[in-house]
């Protein structure tokens, strides 16, 4: 009669996974739906209307796109983090974390002072078609870089204890957060491309 | 629930809402479902007042609900819409999905798979509570000023945008279910694939599993893009954006001054993306329900596991190509409505397949005519009825005629009301002595069914002969003002009565739900003689923590009913090679 869940972090041989990364992968899934249904709101509401309503400012690229490697740059870290924990080497794997938590913030910074800059134009979400789009989309995304950071940093702080306990463990769910966290860059950077570029 | 064999409770987070016990969840789930299926039936005889005999004061329960709604016992257009709003969203979103899904798929889905609990337990009881959650913010739209939203179930726009603040919590309900309904389905699936115990390979699964995992699969991938949807409509009641609204619109005389290039078609395709797979999500599991119930009481296989495996799997896959036939009526374009025309088509193919081969199974059999069993046993016709008047819809200009009409209603009441929720009833009398260790009275049980049976048929075939009339499904006084309606009307009234006498029909089941929780008479391990591992592998009820004594090994598919040779009619799948 025992309570432990099967395959929780061992690898099921004939499914090639663990618990974790089979539910981290559908979760991904069903995050693309939501973001693909967002998207292709955006392009049915761009392809039916008038092209003045999508007019934008191209000079707001370079922001955008030091925001875009900041993030891309954390992305890296993360990896690398998870790379040091699978090697054991703990002070590493924690630096990196460090790091990819520190430009998950900066990250955030400069999209509020993007936003402010916007507020300060005069310019919300109910101003136009192609700015209603804009905040809600990068807004769903900022909620997402959060949830990430929030997960991040309190895999951090008690990251030491789980490691001494079960090192498998722990590596496991700092995986599974770096999936995603590479899921919300790649998400960043589609959004980048169609909200700053086209 | 007491535990004869297992541990004594350690303490209030067995019993209580922070339990991650899958079968504590099941039974949570299971109780706030059938208490939302009762609100959503309640509201439903109010409306049938209104429609049986517009106009008349309806007698005391009219004055208690004030009058803000029923002045002097009358009901208020506005109340109507209400009302009407409300018993789709409550029955779809709060009673049966949550019924079908997360509490049979929960209770049940870890035993039939040998599994020691949900892969995520505490993600588990995180999707309970948010559900709760949501249903409670949607039912409190009630009492907020301006009422309950009151733009239909399907919450369209350019009204919805514009409607009282009752629609913004119905928004926010939404988001938080759908985000429910995401870690549910992605703990079901996880499970199913990692969870299995050994020797029980994907062709081994009870159907029952099947229909929960492809269930599990339309939930994870068709409620994001009502997520969004109800993201960006929440932005345009509270951001005052634009995105289903065009520019210009003149509202009780004055042009809106919104900045306008929004569309109200896209909220229809985002909605009817999510919702036409949805109605799978409502069906499937009922399939699985009935395909159980069916192979035990007539004491033989399924006929056809095998094609109704890929039956439901390519059902599911189809499900995500069919939801513009909710829009023939839009103006899309003729060649959309083409697409969507053959391709509505094709997946009623699929469903006849699982329909018949659940027919067939019945040939040749034994038939034992238990409580679940007679319930099983109506689901196919009533199904049946369901899904073949879908077909007229399913045509262009057929549904041309048919849309939003009566008819409309008849035709998809068939398939949930009569179809789904038997299949739920069955459920319940069936997978009832697992739960409790009791079972629930026969007597009680058939004064429930056959009732209910003509009733629901009471009420719904005429819907069809109004349909066919042209009476439209949106009219506050069941059509009195209007001109098509008049040969069709009186019938109102007669479903109206069948309506509540249907309401009294329920009444045995609830006496016996909670008189047989606790003085039902007790049962055996496998009362049902099953084959399944839920009966085989693990006592009534199953052990608090972990389920089993130990996790069961299989040996065999799920339905070995009366091998040849074999001592017993029953051959379960945990049993061993010669014995």
């Amino acid at each position: 009669m025992s309570m432990e869940i099967p395959y929780a972090v061992k690898v099921r041989t004939d499914t090639g996974m663990n618990n974790a990364r089979l539910g981290l992968w559908l979760f991904l899934g069903s995050e693309t739906m939501l973001f693909g249904g967002l998207i292709s709101a955006y392009v049915f509401l761009r392809m039916g209307s008038a092209s003045e309503q999508f007019v934008h400012d191209l000079s707001e690229i370079p922001l955008a796109g030091i925001n875009t490697l900041i993030l891309l740059a954390s992305s890296v870290a993360i990896t690398l983090s998870v790379w040091s924990l699978r090697d054991r080497v703990f002070n590493r794997h924690r630096i990196l974390m460090g790091i990819a938590v520190a430009a998950g913030l900066l990250f955030l910074g400069l999209k509020w002072l993007d936003y402010s800059e916007k507020f300060g134009r005069g310019l919300y979400p109910a101003t136009s078609t192609y700015l209603a789009i804009f905040f809600t989309l990068t807004g769903v995304h900022a909620l997402h870089v959060i949830g990430g950071i929030l997960v991040n940093s309190y895999l951090l702080v008690t990251g030491r204890k789980l490691f001494r306990e079960d090192p498998d463990r722990l590596l496991s769910r700092v995986s599974a957060s770096a999936l995603y966290w590479n899921f919300v860059d790649a998400v960043w950077i589609v959004l980048f491309l169609l909200l700053y570029v086209v | 629930m007491t535990n004869g064999q297992g541990r004594h409770a350690t303490g209030v987070r067995d019993v209580s809402l922070f339990s991650t016990d899958h079968k504590v969840i099941g039974v949570q789930y299971a109780l706030t479902a059938l208490f939302f299926l009762l609100s959503g039936f309640c509201i439903m005889m109010l409306m049938r007042w209104q429609l049986a005999f517009p106009g008349e004061a309806l007698p005391w329960l009219g004055k208690i609900l004030g009058p803000d709604r029923m002045p002097e016992g009358i009901m208020l257009p506005e109340f109507y819409n209400q009302l009407g709003a409300m018993h789709g969203t409550i029955m779809v979103f709060l009673g049966v999905v949550p019924l079908a899904v997360g509490a049979f798929g929960n209770y049940v889905v870890p035993l039939q798979l040998g599994a020691p609990d949900m892969a995520f337990p505490k993600l588990n009881m995180f999707s309970y509570w948010l559900y709760l959650l949501a249903g409670l913010i949607m039912l409190a739209s009630f009492f907020v000023p301006g009422g309950a939203p009151s733009s239909g179930w399907t919450s369209y726009p350019p009204l919805a945008d514009i409607a009282t603040a009752g629609q913004t919590m119905w928004l926010i309900g939404m988001v938080l279910l759908c985000t429910s309904s995401l870690f549910s389905s992605m703990n079901m699936i996880t499970t199913i694939v990692q969870l299995r115990t050994e020797g029980l390979t994907f062709m081994r699964l009870p159907f029952f599993v099947w229909a929960q995992l492809i269930t599990s699969f339309l939930l994870l991938l068709a409620f994001p893009p009502l997520e969004a949807a109800a993201v960006l409509q929440l932005m345009d009641r509270v951001a005052g954006t634009s995105f289903f609204m065009p520019g210009g619109l003149v509202v009780s005389g004055q042009v809106l001054t919104n900045s306008g290039g929004g569309s109200p078609l896209l909220w229809q395709h985002l909605f009817w993306f999510l919702a036409h797979p949805e109605v799978y999500v409502l069906i499937l599991p009922a399939m699985g329900i009935v395909a159980e119930i069916i192979a035990n009481n007539t004491r033989k296989p399924l006929w056809g596991y095998r094609s109704m495996v890929y039956a439901a799997v390519f059902l599911g896959f189809m499900s995500f190509l069919v939801w513009a036939h909710h829009m023939f009526l839009t103006g899309m374009g003729t060649v959309i409505s083409t697409f969507f025309q053959a391709t509505t088509m094709i997946i009623s193919i699929p469903s006849i397949i699982i329909l018949t081969a659940l027919l067939v199974s019945l040939w040749g059999g034994s038939i034992r005519f238990t409580t679940p069993m007679l319930f099983a046993l109506a689901f196919l016709p009533m199904f049946g009825i369901g899904g073949l008047s879908g077909l007229p819809l399913a045509l262009a200009p057929a549904d041309i005629h048919l849309h939003d009409t009566y008819y409309v209603i008849g035709h998809f009441h068939y398939i949930v009301a009569p179809g789904t929720i038997f299949a739920l009833f069955a459920g319940i009398y069936y997978w009832f002595p697992k739960v409790t260790g009791r079972k629930m009275s026969d007597l009680l049980g058939k004064i429930h069914f056959w009732p209910s049976l003509i009733l629901m048929n009471g009420i719904f075939m005429p819907m069809f002969i109004q349909g066919l009339a042209g009476v439209s499904r949106r009219l506050y006084d069941g059509g009195a003002q209007y001109v098509h309606a008049q040969g069709v009307i009186h019938l109102n009234e007669f479903m109206s009565v069948c309506a509540w006498l249907l309401g009294i029909a329920q009444i045995p089941f609830i006496v016996n739900f909670f008189w047989s929780m606790r003085k039902g008479k007790k049962v055996t391990q496998n009362y049902w003689e099953a084959t399944t591992l839920e009966w085989s592998a693990a006592p009534s009820p199953p052990l608090r923590h972990g389920n089993f004594q130990s996790l069961p090994r299989v040996h065999r598919g799920p339905y070995e009913y009366s091998v040849p040779g074999s001592a017993r009619d029953f051959t379960p799948q945990d049993e061993q090679e010669g014995r």
